[in-house]
């Protein structure tokens, strides 16, 4: 009974990068636990569930069954409703997450991790100014669970790194409100992401349709914190959105969640404890997406923990910190650029953003490409360059 | 204080992320907020994505 035993690390939330650390570290010979606070691994689904291949391709083969759809290429919707296409380079899919999650997590328990649902952690347990386990309650039992190392997966709503000390909480401007309804009875082209750029349908940040078939898309917004404060909800500018666009559909989910859209967190481990995933700010803090740097964060850091704990290391922050440097080489720095774009490209008003697309209208097809659009955009408005020249300045 | 409409909250937890003294608590399908430790800052009105929370004065309730 796992209430009963020790391990080697305790892992709070069972999302990609809870279920990514726990399957490298049971790998590399740890005992794992992963405790789930909701009734089922991936559900709700609180995401566009669009990743790309060769991202998802780093840590797995896609099975046709995390698959809805595949997605070649990209349309872009300006304030007045024209519209410009991309092909992508590369191709996407927009995942069945409830299937994808699942397999993460038993794909952990296939290397010999345990992982428990509606197990709610509500505490560390704290020696010596080390996290040595958790507490909390499991079908209103308490629990205390000890563990060399902790490791809060736990999403945006993280508490876990506050327990240590760290302060993880965003700022309003760094979170997007965020609401998205899978609908059905639509039509959509099942190849293409729909992104809707304007401060009418999503200030501060933009709407997406993401088919999943010919009949049914993931349709969201996120709008920027320092939006919401004006006092329009999130729920408002959909209801709206899909009043004009879609009146017939059906809604067969509803999910409201925050993506927080921040540089990562500069700490991220303390003694005895590290954030993977939300819980660390690894989201791309320009797309919003974060399945695959959530993955990143989650290998990375079982690699160090599996390091330490083999070669029976303090696990002192000092030491954990290994973790910290190795994400911060290899994804926090791009995200500290994407941050950057983000806060550029979200000073485009309307207009700018309707004459930057006929601009890229009057481009053939062929030659329209990302870097295209973006030279377009620095035609547009020359202090993008300034911006851009800074992010370069940085590479 | 803020007052909750846990009827219509999705319980997705975005609140907490901004929250400035932690005093907001979200399970599964439970949401409970401090108010000793609340001040007020509003910060959790603003993001909630479906108009769950509002700002109520203490005498009113």
């Amino acid at each position: 009974m796992w209430k009963k035993q020790q391990f080697d690390v305790v892992v709070v939330g069972g999302g990609p990068a809870g279920s990514t650390f726990a399957r490298i570290a049971a790998r590399g010979g740890l005992s794992v636990l992963v405790l789930e606070k909701d009734r089922d691994i991936g559900v709700p689904v609180r995401c566009g569930e669009a990743v790309s291949d060769a991202g998802l391709r780093i840590f797995h083969e896609p099975r046709d069954r995390w698959i809805k759809s595949t997605i070649t290429r990209i349309k872009l919707v300006a304030p007045n409703e024209s519209s410009v296409e991309f092909d992508m380079k590369e191709k996407g899919y927009i995942l069945d997450r409830r299937i994808f999650d699942y397999d993460l997590a038993d794909m952990a328990v296939e290397e010999g991790a345990i992982v428990i649902t509606k197990a709610y952690v509500d505490g560390l347990l704290i020696d010596n100014d080390y996290a040595v386990g958790v507490k909390g309650t499991y079908l209103n039992e308490p629990f205390e669970v000890r563990a060399k190392l902790v490791v809060g997966a736990d999403g945006v709503e993280s508490r876990v790194g506050r327990w240590m000390g760290i302060r993880t909480q965003l700022k309003l401007k760094d979170m997007e409100s965020a609401i998205q309804k899978t609908v059905s009875g639509i039509d959509v082209e099942p190849d293409r992401f729909e992104f809707y750029l304007s401060k009418k349908w999503a200030p501060g940040g933009y709407l997406w349709v993401f088919p999943k078939g010919r009949h049914m898309a993931n349709i969201g917004l996120g709008i920027s914190g320092n939006y919401a404060r004006e006092g329009k909800a999130a729920c408002r500018f959909l209801d709206e959105f899909l009043e004009w666009k879609y009146p017939q559909a059906s809604v067969l989910t509803t999910v409201a969640g925050g993506v927080p859209v921040a540089k990562t967190l500069k700490q991220i481990v303390a003694n005895g404890l590290m954030l993977v995933g939300d819980a660390a700010r690894t989201v791309n803090p320009m797309t919003g997406g974060g399945i695959i740097s959530a993955m990143r964060s989650g290998l990375l850091a079982a690699e160090t923990a599996v390091e330490l704990i083999k070669n029976r290391k303090d696990l002192h922050m000092k030491n954990l910190r290994e973790y910290e440097h190795r994400w911060h080489k290899i994804g926090g720095r791009n995200h500290e650029r994407y941050y950057r774009l983000k806060e550029a490209i979200f000073r485009f008003s309307d207009d700018d953003l309707n004459r930057i697309a006929s601009r890229i209208a009057a481009v053939s097809v062929d030659d329209r490409s990302l870097l295209k659009l973006f030279s377009i955009a620095v035609a547009q408005k020359p202090t993008l360059l300034i911006d851009v020249v800074r992010l370069f300045a940085r590479l | 204080m803020i007052r909750i409409e846990e009827n219509k909250c999705d319980f997705c937890g975005c609140c907490v992320g901004l929250c400035p003294t932690d005093c907001i608590e979200v399970k599964e399908a439970v949401i409970e907020i401090d108010d000793d430790e609340c001040v007020d800052c509003d910060l959790c009105i603003f993001i909630c994505p479906i108009e769950v929370l509002s700002h109520v004065e203490k005498t009113a309730v």
